[in-house]
């Protein structure tokens, strides 16, 4: 009897290793490849810069109180039902910021989430969407944020309490959550309804709000786009897909001037969280915002929430 | 004729405080819904559906204004809650930042009036008083 009980600790011990040996970085890159397609030639700074108002690099990590929005010094705190999160800084200085990474490493923050010491990150770094971006856009982005300002001083931890503070669980959370795929092009599809769901899915990383997540903070899919309770705690973040009860009667122009001006078609202004995405989206420009409407007009409807009168 | 205009616009806008002290709640949701309705047919300029008229532009910067310049006396303190209210708390604990709130909005739609001439002064000044609608509702609106 004795002797059964400590087979079982040894195999319960053993199965623990080994989970966390497969969910560590390195575990997660051999099963799931890892991601070694870092471009190369001479980055594209325009593009760049496309991706970084893509990717609403700045709402979270621009420093705050102060208005230069290319400012990456961080320090932005980010409620969750997890705990509070605190935005690093990722300008190019090379002791506080990034200016001392190297493309791979960037490239692998942004893709696999994780550090270039070889952590992982918490996914309110959305590596969920920026998995799908493509390494020449990723560095193109990387060359366009080491042009930016240099910013001083280090950001705090994260104030996040037990279980959801084990860095080493979150491999486990990246297999169900993070599949690693980049995007890749629907051939039946038109290239603008193409890019649309590039920049959505991608960068655009809209899902990660306008959706509910489960109880360990996965988005849950049948909600996909549908809406969700803001993620702070006050509030709710609309549904985006063409249902009634999200912008079914919305036209594609409709869509893309919200991205454009923050305006619904019955001119009410967009708030929040949002105000600052559309200060990104007004950037961009008319043809991607036009494609980003493409694809949101064509999601599936989801019900979501009933909507308020 | 003109003295009994007058006193219809007198008795209009003794009737928005009487409705202002009454329902601060309801009188500022009509605010923002005429503030909705005055973008309307700039916005359709903006976006192409609608050709250029400087009249109708100028007609709406004008209500715009006038919502600007009422608007902080709608958010009296006994109006924290209530009704189906988005009003953020900070209103309140923030007042001096929501009062600059209503002034840029109120500056914004006074110098849309003064410099917008012609189409391409109209495209560049309309986005200007957008976006101070965001600026608010970025913090002092919760999102219901």
């Amino acid at each position: 009897m004795k002797r059964i009980l400590k087979v079982i600790v040894a195999l319960g011990i053993f199965g623990v290793a080994l989970g966390l040996l497969i969910t560590s970085p390195a575990g997660l890159a051999m099963i799931k490849g890892g991601q070694v397609d870092v471009a190369t030639g001479a980055p594209d700074l325009s593009n760049g810069e496309t991706m970084f108002y893509a990717g609403g690099c700045s709402s979270c990590h621009a420093t705050e109180n102060q208005p230069n929005k290319t400012l990456l010094g961080g320090g932005h705190a980010l409620k969750s039902p997890f705990g509070t999160f605190y935005v690093p800084n990722i300008s190019p200085d090379p002791a506080d910021g990034i200016g001392g990474w190297t493309p791979a490493q960037f490239l692998r923050a942004m893709r696999e989430g994780v550090s270039p010491g070889g952590s992982h990150y918490f996914p309110s770094f959305p590596y969920t969407s920026y998995q799908r971006m493509s390494a020449k856009d990723v560095g193109d982005l990387f060359a366009y944020i080491k042009t930016l300002p240099a910013a001083k001083g280090r950001i705090r931890d994260h104030d996040v309490g037990f279980p959801f503070n084990v860095r080493l669980a979150l491999g486990g959370w990246k297999l169900l959550f993070a599949d690693q795929q980049v995007f890749k092009p629907d051939p039946s599809k038109s290239t603008e309804w193409n890019r649309g769901k590039y920049l959505v899915e991608g960068p655009g990383h809209c899902a990660e709000c306008h959706s509910t997540r489960n109880l360990i903070g996965g988005i849950v899919t049948s909600t996909r786009f549908g809406g969700g309770p803001e993620p702070s705690g006050t509030g709710y973040v609309p549904n985006i897909t063409p249902h009634a009860n999200g912008i079914g009667n919305w036209t594609k122009k409709d869509i893309a001037y919200l991205l454009e001006a923050g305006f619904t078609p019955e001119y009410d202004s967009v708030g929040g969280s949002m105000t600052p995405v559309v200060g990104n989206t007004g950037k961009l420009s008319a043809a991607d915002r036009a494609a980003m409407a493409e694809y949101l007009a064509s999601l599936a409807p989801v019900e979501g929430r009933p909507k308020k009168k | 004729m003109i003295r009994a205009a007058l006193i219809v616009a007198a008795l209009a806008v003794g009737a928005t405080a009487v409705v202002a002290q009454s329902d601060p709640i309801k009188a500022r949701q009509t605010a923002m819904k005429a503030a909705g309705d005055a973008m309307k047919a700039p916005a359709a300029m903006m976006k192409g559906e609608q050709p250029f008229n400087l009249a109708a532009v100028q007609a709406s910067f004008k209500a715009l204004n006038d919502v600007a310049k009422g608007g902080p006396a709608l958010f009296p303190d006994n109006s924290k809650t209530g009704g189906d209210t988005a009003a953020d708390p900070k209103v309140w604990t923030d007042a001096a930042g929501f009062k600059t709130a209503f002034a840029n909005f109120e500056k914004a739609s006074a110098d849309a009036m003064a410099n917008v001439k012609d189409e391409a002064s109209f495209k560049a000044e309309f986005p200007k008083v957008g976006k101070t609608c965001g600026d608010c509702h970025n913090g002092f609106r919760v999102k219901k």
